[in-house]
């Protein structure tokens, strides 16, 4: 009955006063929208990273340094000289100035080109001196690590607005990336495939294979297992062939044929399938575990380095599914571990559905900022112990022993600081122990707009090669739902490829394993190691696997899921433990290994929700947070696997009494950058996507410290507006604080010829007051070097008065702030020494003539008047003077420029029209900016529609209206019917179209012409930037041709296909003159007799042969030089090209 | 009906327009779909076959022609303009846009700017301000004019905001008139001034005399017509200080020199029930109205009726006929010689002197023609 009643409230369309009346307490469906807000509070949107990082700097550190083979060094020559890491820790970040620490905040880092990294300090024991003995030493510092902002290191870590402003920061910024010499860098998310998983899948060849990728922290290896001709094989790269399964079933000391059976189950499908192998193994003549190793033995590969071959024991223990422990040559559970690859394998033969998902988000996991520096830092760190130990061992080795040895002074903390810092400053991932070579992992933050830069920390980044022409893994996976974005995605070669993270997407963590495995032992797992091989399939038992490995089986899976599961909700164990039951294969798996994405959704216990009003009544007086609703089972995160085990609902209301979870809100399964469009759902798809892509390159505010930042590229709009039709996620975002564009009056009519192929036309009026006016400022550094000098701005010789490049010199050499600069015109008056360096140590005081004049002049185009915004010097890591302009330079909207709106609908500037000459309507409202309507038909884009309806109703009733994707059940979208009556109300047609007169003969016009305002990017792309035309210019060295491209002052190539026109049309004199005349026209000698090239002989006035020895038979001809160059690299390779002359 | 041959068709009456085209004539009609017979009929010839002339001529305009004022605030003004065509109309809406002289600020001599407001965005905000200056007072300022006290004013603007002050809004009235012209001293191009000590420093204008001494500005200082436009906001420390030059320009220019917000006019609403509407569908039809253009009527023994009592409040909603069969009883027109002008002034000149202006220029435009057409 209750569930019918949640039913008639989520249908009801809201009244026109709407908003109140969602404020209100509603009486059975729960308005949980208060919970996201509430969630993003204490997450913020970059959490993922924050969290990895943390992770990394609390845990992940603290187990590098005690991991077996890291905590101590000890020295080979004496063993008993050692140095022990007793603990680690990361402080917040400081510089070292002449011996003073004081910290570093990140904004001084940004303008001063310096890291923002903090001392990482250990606490060792070592030995000392002679007699030795051992002393502890505190606060030793190995490295300086770059701190990712706003984690729990970093200066701005729970500071207020107030705080960070303080500090030059922008609140709005979320964090989450590094400063590095000055450029901020985000690692990118990497997705891969899950390591330590059986994936079954088939190759190229068509062949059912079941591999594992393992990976810990000594070794990364890959195991595949697969079927040739009926039979099944072990494929490893330190084997050079394919192995039998059965020899290593041996080899591993199952000897029995029998005992493999039944582990791989007693179906006697499954035992046919096997028989061709046991054959095989049998035909070998190998029974026992010395004829397999003996066999084994032989197919070994030779290391490469020590030409040695590894004992096959060793491979089977550390390479072979290095993921499963061997305890003192155990090898029964890594026996189990292959016959469930087996089972699953012959399982996929047979029904070929069960195969592997490799797209399958559940199978992916998300490589983190926090998981790839410690793989980089722990290599360092090895790299800096083996080091420090070749140091002590070269001192020890030394004669001077007498001196008593501090070998704590051995670990140079340069080669961890330099190490990060270059990894991360390059992008390039490289890692010895598991020859690891990543490029392209860091990327510097993209501040085009300020939800570029948001857009960025989301991004993930594939691994695998892009070129592929597979669809699978472009294609939208159902799994994506709610924790990838649907929309934002690159178009192109990256298409599908690279996604984003939703808005309420997080990505795990590692948890600690050993407490976990022993909780389930106690919940009634069986431990596999006490299971026969009979008793592993037995039919009224699940299997449990634990983070890829087995654990054992249980005889109630579902009482043992739903037991963790409650273990979870109290709290007991960690939040992202994912518990999911697979009926299938007869499985339970359970999770906690980091990257896994999940996201938080509403218990509902048989369909009806826990989260009751009073709950969100406490939560909006504050007197509940995001955490209690966790802390108390209200809401549970559930991964990819676990989302199978439930059954969500949309809304509340259509809860019924299987349903588990209960979505908190539709439209968190868009990401941030298509958040931003309004109505997207009544889109086609494309257009998001392309809007998505657009929104990153639309002006407007970067952050609330845009103007004290130094970029070395900055697009800012002068008036940037805040949409007036929103959505929650803008709110949510900061988007209305930081917008990039502007309302916009359009009017949807054809106008004047120019606004044909998506041009708009634009109001001359409007761009006087303010319409799309930019602002583009530019930076230029210059470094001072030692031997350098900066001199006032000297007099021009002659007339009084100053060189007229120098006028916008200060007194100090340097270009003033606010002065106008033109081209050429010199920005630092500097000199430098032309002397060498023995002369300038011997010289304290140099004469002028040692000086060079070297200024740096301001390189613009003729006629753009461009201002010097700001001047910056500070010091680099040389201790050389270095300064910075940034040039600004101030456009308003022409011709030629790019707009869009936010539905994936760009269109460049047409015309611009004098306001009179544009129609008006009954109201006096003349359009900004008039769109063709043919826009529209092939588009689809009624969001777009639905924007200006609501954009209009906005204006007129003074609200802003929202348009939330899916919005309209919950009240986060305006309905249209409720937008037109609100249109109607004053006074303006429901459907949106007005009554217009027509600017120019005054008489109204045939149509009635839909008009509103919509929210309008300026994207970067502006004709400034692109014109380029040139007459006569710059030509290359080598050839003669006129260079290329804009930069270079290039000429426009007539290419082969211009050529090949003109040839059809028989235009040769015209083929001629672009070809030679106006390209590179060249006079040469050519000899008539041997047809080779001569010279002009200054001497005898006429050309003259060298081959010949004769000027008789020379004649001058043109030709172009980059032909004649030709032949003379053609002689230069021993090949004549001999030209045969004849009268013309 | 009986079947009849065309010859035997009454004849057309002569001599005066049949009611259906005396409507397209006259009228534009608002369908529900789009708008009809938007274009008047301007053929002098069009209804010869009729014997009505179609022709327009001065002495019938002259009697017809009509503008009564229907609202006059200090900077808006509503007129009806009744009698004229729709080119004539819009010509003056263009002419007042485009081409009524104001005066604006052209000119920013920055001398210091601290404030986070960027040069080029401030003196584009200064240049939108307008200024209460009788523009016939003044000349154009050509290419090589020196700035003189008939062509140029000089405002300064010199604000700082102190240490302790937080914030400071720079309004408009912080801009001080000043008659003697521009204080900011140039460069000094010659080489040696200690030729003439005497002589007054060069200066950005060259005025003859303070403006104030001139008698149209004696008693009416020059200032900016309203002083609380924002002009920009300074932080502790913060400081503007700068000359600015108004001058005589046009708004085809730039929407600075415009002298209205806008100036439109939209035709005159008539709405007319073609059919009886009485009772429940009389109040159905008074309540789709948003503007309550309609009224019930009691035409007696319990019988109500909608009549059209405010015609001109309608917006053309068509709210009244979105339903088709309402199309049938009620007929939105607009009347095709009535304009309901409204002029929205900035200030620099009152409304109803705008208009008159304008007229003016027109004339001075249609003189102009006739002298190079003789």
């Amino acid at each position: 009955m209750a569930v019918r009643e949640d039913d008639d409230t989520s249908k009801r369309i809201p009244s026109p006063m709407s908003m109140k009346s969602l404020a209100a307490p509603v009486k059975s469906a729960v308005d949980k929208y208060q919970l996201l807000p509430e969630f993003l509070k204490v997450r913020g949107l970059v959490k993922q990273h924050l969290d990895s990082f943390n992770y990394f700097i609390n845990c992940e550190i603290k187990k590098i340094i005690h991991a077996k083979d890291n905590e101590r060094i000890v020295s080979d020559i004496n063993p008993k000289i050692y140095l022990k890491f007793l603990d680690i820790y990361v402080e917040s970040p400081s510089v070292e100035e002449d011996h003073i620490r004081e910290p570093l905040i990140p904004q001084r880092c940004r303008l001063s080109d310096t890291t923002y990294a903090a001392p990482v300090k250990v606490d060792i024991e070592y030995t000392r001196g002679n007699p030795i003995q051992t002393e502890i030493k505190k606060g030793h510092v190995i490295a300086n690590m770059p701190i990712m902002l706003r984690s729990c290191r970093c200066v701005l870590y729970g500071m207020d607005d107030d705080e960070l402003a303080r500090l030059g920061e922008c609140p709005l910024d979320p964090g989450g990336y590094f400063i590095v010499k000055g450029t901020e860098k985000v690692l990118m998310i990497q997705e891969q495939l899950s390591k330590n998983r059986i994936i079954i899948d088939t190759d190229k060849k068509g062949r059912v294979s079941a591999s594992v990728t393992s990976s810990t922290h000594e070794r990364k290896s890959k195991t595949v297992i697969v079927m040739e001709k009926e039979r099944i094989y072990l494929q490893l790269n330190q084997f050079t062939k394919l192995i039998p399964i059965m020899v290593i079933m041996k080899a591993m000391g199952m000897e029995s044929d029998q005992e493999v059976v039944q582990m791989v189950g007693r179906d006697p499908r499954y035992s046919g399938l096997l028989l061709p192998s046991i054959q095989e193994c049998a035909s070998e003549r190998i029974y026992t575990q010395y004829q397999a190793l003996e066999f084994l033995e032989k197919k070994v590969v030779k290391s490469r380095f020590t030409n040695q071959k590894v004992s096959p024991m060793t491979i089977l223990d550390d390479v072979f599914l290095a993921n499963v422990p061997v305890h003192e040559g155990d090898f029964y559970p890594k026996c189990i571990y292959v016959g469930v690859m087996l089972r699953r394998m012959l399982e996929a033969i047979l029904n070929a559905d069960t195969i592997d998902d490799k797209d399958y988000v559940g199978n992916k996991r998300l490589e983190l900022s926090g998981q790839l520096i410690s793989l980089l830092f722990e290599d360092l760190f090895k790299t800096m112990s083996s080091a420090a130990k070749k140091s002590i061992d070269e001192a020890l080795t030394k004669a001077s022993r007498s001196s008593s040895m501090d070998i704590s002074l051995h670990l140079r903390k340069d080669w961890i600081t330099h190490g990060l810092e270059r990894a991360i400053s390059t992008g390039n991932w490289d890692v010895k122990r598991f020859k690891m070579n990543r490029k392209g992992m860091t990327q510097v933050v993209s501040r085009l707009s300020f939800i570029a830069a948001l857009g960025h920390m989301t991004r993930i980044q594939p691994q695998f090669e892009k070129s592929r022409k597979v669809s699978g893994p472009r294609a939208l996976q159902p799994s994506q739902w709610g924790m990838l974005c649907p929309c934002d995605t690159p178009e192109g070669e990256a298409c599908g490829l690279v996604k984003n993270l939703a808005l309420m997407t997080h990505v795990t963590t590692d948890e600690e394993e050993s407490p976990l495995i022993t909780l389930c032992y106690s919940l009634g797992v069986e431990d596999m190691s006490l299971l026969s091989t009979e008793e592993l399939h037995s039919l009224n038992s699940y299997l449990v696997m634990f983070n890829g490995l087995i654990l054992g089986k249980h005889r109630q899976p579902q009482r043992f899921a739903n037991g963790m599961r409650k273990l979870r909700r109290a709290g007991k164990i960690g939040e992202f433990v994912s518990v999911f039951v697979n009926e299938k294969q007869r499985c339970v798996y359970l999770a906690s290994d980091g990257g896994r994405v999940c996201r938080p959704l509403v218990i509902a216990d048989k369909g009806v929700s826990r989260i009751k009003e009073h709950h969100m009544k406490e939560l909006r007086d504050g007197a509940r947070v995001f955490d209690d609703f966790l802390r108390e089972g209200l809401i549970e995160y559930l991964d990819v696997n676990e989302e199978n085990n439930a059954l969500i609902a949309l809304y509340e209301g259509e809860a019924d009494s299987n349903t588990t979870h209960i979505e908190i809100e539709p439209f968190t399964i868009l990401g941030v950058c298509a958040g931003l469009i309004p109505y997207p759902h009544h889109n086609q798809s494309p257009r998001n996507t392309y809007q998505c892509a657009m929104g990153k390159q639309a002006m407007g505010n970067i952050a609330y410290n845009q103007l004290c930042r130094m970029d070395t590229l900055l697009y800012l709009l002068v008036y940037p507006q805040r949409p007036l039709l929103t959505t929650k996620s803008i709110e949510l975002v900061g988007y209305d604080k930081l917008g990039a564009g502007q309302n916009a009056t359009v009017a949807v009519m054809s106008y004047s010829g120019y606004d044909i192929e998506d041009a708009i036309v634009m109001n001359k009026s409007s761009l006087d007051r303010g319409f799309g006016r930019c602002i583009v400022m530019k930076k230029v550094s210059a470094v001072k070097q030692a031997y350098d000098r900066i001199i006032m701005p000297q007099m021009s010789s002659g007339k009084g008065g100053l060189d007229s490049h120098m006028q916008i010199l200060d007194t100090d050499g340097i270009a003033s702030p606010g002065e106008i600069v033109r081209p050429h015109d010199i920005l630092i008056n500097k000199q430098s020494a032309t002397v060498s360096r023995d002369q300038l140590i011997s010289h304290k005081v140099l004469p002028d003539s040692a000086y060079k004049f070297t200024p740096v002049k301001h390189k613009g185009t003729e006629g753009e008047t461009t201002v010097v915004d700001r001047v910056a010097l500070f010091t680099d890591k040389d201790q050389n003077m270095v300064i910075k302009f940034i040039i600004r330079h101030t456009r308003r909207p022409e011709v030629g420029d790019k707009f869009s709106s936010r539905h994936g609908q760009k269109g460049v500037c047409g015309t611009i029209v004098q306001q009179e000459d544009l129609p008006f309507s009954e109201r006096g409202i003349c359009p900004d900016l008039i769109m063709n309507p043919h826009g529209f038909p092939s588009r689809m884009t009624i969001g777009k529609m639905i924007e200006l309806l609501g954009g209009k109703a906005g204006v007129s009733c003074g609200r802003f209206h929202y348009g939330s994707a899916f919005g309209e059940p919950s009240g986060h979208a305006d309905r249209v019917e409720v937008i037109s009556e609100t249109l109607v109300r004053h006074g303006f047609s429901y459907s949106g179209k007005d009554f217009l007169y027509s600017g120019i003969s005054g008489c109204p016009l045939q149509a009635y012409i839909f008009m509103g305002p919509i929210y309008y990017q300026k994207l970067k792309h502006m004709v400034l930037d692109k014109m380029h035309a040139r007459a006569r210019g710059p030509r290359m060295m080598l050839t003669r041709q006129p260079t290329e491209g804009r930069s270079r002052d290039g000429g426009l190539r007539l290419g082969e296909m211009e050529r090949d026109c003109l040839i059809a049309y028989g235009a040769s004199m015209l083929i001629f003159e672009r070809l030679m005349i106006s390209s590179d026209p060249f006079q040469a000698q050519v000899c008539r007799k041997c047809g080779l090239l001569g010279y002009y002989h200054d001497k005898l006035k006429t050309g003259f042969c060298s081959t010949c020895k004769s000027g008789e038979n020379v004649s001058t001809m043109k030709l172009p030089y980059a032909c004649k160059l030709l032949f003379q690299e053609l002689h230069a390779m021993n090949i004549v090209p001999r030209l045969q002359l004849t009268e013309h | 009906m009986p079947r009849l041959s065309a010859l035997d068709m009454p004849d057309v009456p002569m001599g005066q327009l049949p009611s259906h085209l005396e409507q397209q004539r006259t009228r534009v009609s608002c369908k529900s779909d789009a708008p009809l017979h938007t274009e008047g009929i301007q053929y002098s010839g069009s209804y010869a076959s009729m014997a009505v002339d179609n022709s327009l001529r001065l002495d019938s305009f002259s009697k017809n022609f009509r503008v009564e004022v229907v609202r006059l605030t200090e900077d808006e003004i509503e007129f009806d303009m009744i009698g004229i065509d729709a080119s004539l109309a819009n010509a003056f809406r263009r002419i007042l846009i485009a081409e009524l002289p104001t005066m604006a600020i052209e000119k920013v001599l920055i001398a210091n700017n601290t404030s986070v407001v960027q040069d080029e965005v401030l003196a584009q905000r200064l240049g939108l301000i307008p200024i209460e200056a009788d523009p016939s007072l003044f000349e154009y300022v050509s290419e090589n004019d020196a700035a003189h006290e008939k062509n140029t004013i000089v405002f300064k603007l010199d604000v700082r905001c102190k240490k302790d002050d937080g914030r400071v809004k720079v309004k408009s009235s912080e801009l001080k008139w000043l008659p003697e012209g521009s204080e900011l001293q140039m460069a000094s191009t010659n080489p040696n001034p200690s030729t003439n000590p005497n002589a007054k420093p060069k200066t950005y204008t060259s005025f003859n005399c303070r403006q104030d001494s001139l008698p149209e500005f004696s008693n009416k200082p020059l200032r900016p017509k309203y002083g609380d436009v924002t002009i920009a906001v300074l932080g502790a420390g913060q400081a503007i200080d700068l000359e600015v030059h108004a001058v005589k320009g046009v708004g085809r220019t730039h929407a600075k020199w415009s002298p209205v917000a806008t100036a439109w006019y939209r035709m005159l609403p008539e709405v007319a029930l073609t059919q009886e509407v009485e009772d429940g569908k009389a109040e159905e039809l008074v309540s789709k109205c948003p503007v309550k253009v309609f009224d019930i009527e009691d035409i007696g023994e319990g019988w109500k009726k909608a009549v059209v009592a405010r015609p001109r409040a309608c917006t053309l909603c068509r709210e009244c006929i979105r339903e088709k069969h309402w199309e049938e009883c009620v007929d939105l027109r607009r009347v095709r010689d009535h304009f309901i002008f409204t002029i929205e002034s900035t200030g620099a000149l009152p409304p109803e002197v705008l208009f008159t202006e304008a007229v003016k220029i027109l004339e001075e435009k249609c003189e102009r023609i006739i002298a190079e057409l003789s």
